[in-house]
Parts: structure tokens; C-alpha cells; sequence
């Protein structure tokens, strides 16, 4: 058994895949047509044929309680890695992206929180 | 009757509040970066200063030190942040001022032990 797809609920599939490809780098991998919505993934460049993230809807409606719970507390939904936080910080924000916890060393690691803009806070973690 | 018996209430949750060496540990976070999430906050006490401690038990000593008035709770887009109040603070200043030695005006005489007043 292998990990190959994570997911993460968004309330605007088209704003998502705009965010996730244009502002946080990711490039999309699959756009399926599937009624109302899409079957939509994005990759990292860096591993196009690695983990796809599915960008899925946020319509059951357990979903936008327990998102907005999360945000509430400042809860980020997911994780990911990046080469240097304080740098991807610098370049998120000049693309207006808010961060809810600027760059924190906390162990071995850097850690920060931003807001996906589809109703998810996400964490961005750099090895020191 | 009813105010004092409040103003007294919210003194003794201010001590209440400073008793606990947890409750210390955040208003420490809170006094080197103020406004500040409940994940924020939980992850420093944790990996920073290695206070063993769950989510639900930083949120409910988040709750004491707000009624305490030490703690101020503001939105910000759909997040929580947490901001540190110094007022309640001027109460125990207040009652046992901190004296420095331009405070003292007449030099100290070999009578003054008679002179302290104990209790």
C-alpha cells in the first residue's frame, strides 16, 4: 500500500487551483469534469510524478463546521515542506498571502501559517 | 456592596490567575510576541518550553487569564488571536510599590526599626 494522494476541502474548487498553482507553486496534474465538480490534483514541480494533493469540495456538511473550528484556533489543515521559511514567507507575503503565525522556531524545525484563501490555514516547515 | 464584592472578586482572580507556573509560561509568550493563535501558542509551550501540555489545557488556562483580564481575545479574518493585558497588573504595584532611591527624600535616622509599622 502506498500514500500517493492527500486532500485538502476547499470551498471554491477554481479559486483553489488559482492559489495552489499561481501563488503557491504547485502545477496541476488532473482536471476531471465530475458533475457539479471536478476531480482536480496538483503536484510539486519539484516531484510531478510524487503525492498529489486533491484539491476536493468542501460540500458535505460536516466539512465547513470543523474547517472554521481549525481556523478559529489557528489550526493549519496540512503541511508542507519548503527549503527555507523565512524566504517562502518573504515571497508569500509580497504576493499578499496572510500569515497567521510568522516564522517560529520551534525544534529542529522553522515553522509558519497561512491562509489558503479557501478556508484552510496551512503550515510551511523548513528543516534549521 | 455588589461592586466591591466584584472588585475584590476580580483581585483574587488576578492571583488565581499569576498562581499557576503554566498560566506564567504564556503570558511570557505573550510579553515576547503578543497576539498570538491557540495552535501558535501551543506549539512554543511545547517544543520551546517543554511544558507538557494538551490543546484543551492551554484553551482552558487561556480562559482563566482572560477573566483575569491579563488575556484580550480579537478576531482577525476568521482566527482568534490572543493579546496581553499589563493593566491588571498595575493593582499589584498598586498596593506594594516598588520603591527606587530617588523616591527616598530624608536620609534614613537610627530610630527608623521603632518607626516600621508590622503586619
Amino acid at each position: 500500500m502506498r500514500i500517493t494522494m492527500t486532500s485538502v476541502y476547499v470551498d471554491d474548487q477554481a479559486r483553489a487551483l488559482e492559489f495552489y498553482t499561481e501563488t503557491l507553486g504547485f502545477v496541476k496534474k488532473q482536471d476531471i469534469p465530475m458533475g457539479e465538480h471536478r476531480w482536480l490534483t496538483v503536484v510539486s514541480p519539484d516531484a510531478p510524478d510524487g503525492p498529489e494533493l486533491v484539491l476536493e469540495p468542501d460540500s458535505h456538511p460536516a466539512a465547513k463546521p470543523f474547517k472554521e473550528a481549525l481556523v478559529e484556533d489557528g489550526i493549519p489543515f496540512t503541511s508542507f515542506e519548503v527549503d527555507d521559511v523565512p524566504a517562502e514567507h518573504r515571497r508569500l507575503g509580497e504576493l499578499g498571502v496572510r500569515f497567521t503565525q510568522p516564522p517560529t522556531e520551534t525544534g529542529p524545525v522553522t515553522m509558519a501559517v497561512f491562509d489558503d484563501t479557501c478556508g484552510n490555514l496551512i503550515q510551511i516547515v523548513s528543516r534549521r | 456592596m455588589q461592586v466591591i464584592t466584584c472588585i475584590l472578586h476580580a483581585v483574587s482572580d488576578l492571583y488565581k490567575a499569576l498562581a499557576a507556573p503554566a498560566r506564567r509560561a504564556i503570558l511570557d509568550e505573550l510579553q515576547e510576541r503578543d497576539g498570538r493563535t491557540l495552535f501558535d501558542l501551543c506549539t512554543r509551550l511545547t517544543t520551546g518550553r517543554g511544558l507538557d501540555m494538551s490543546r484543551q489545557a492551554v484553551s482552558q488556562h487561556l480562559d482563566v487569564l482572560e477573566s483575569a483580564g491579563l488575556v484580550v481575545c480579537r478576531w482577525d479574518g476568521r482566527s482568534k488571536f490572543h493579546y496581553l493585558n499589563k493593566e491588571p497588573l498595575r493593582a499589584i504595584h498598586d498596593r506594594w510599590p516598588v520603591e527606587t532611591p530617588n523616591d527616598r527624600e530624608e536620609p534614613a535616622d537610627e530610630n527608623h526599626d521603632d518607626q516600621r509599622v508590622c503586619g
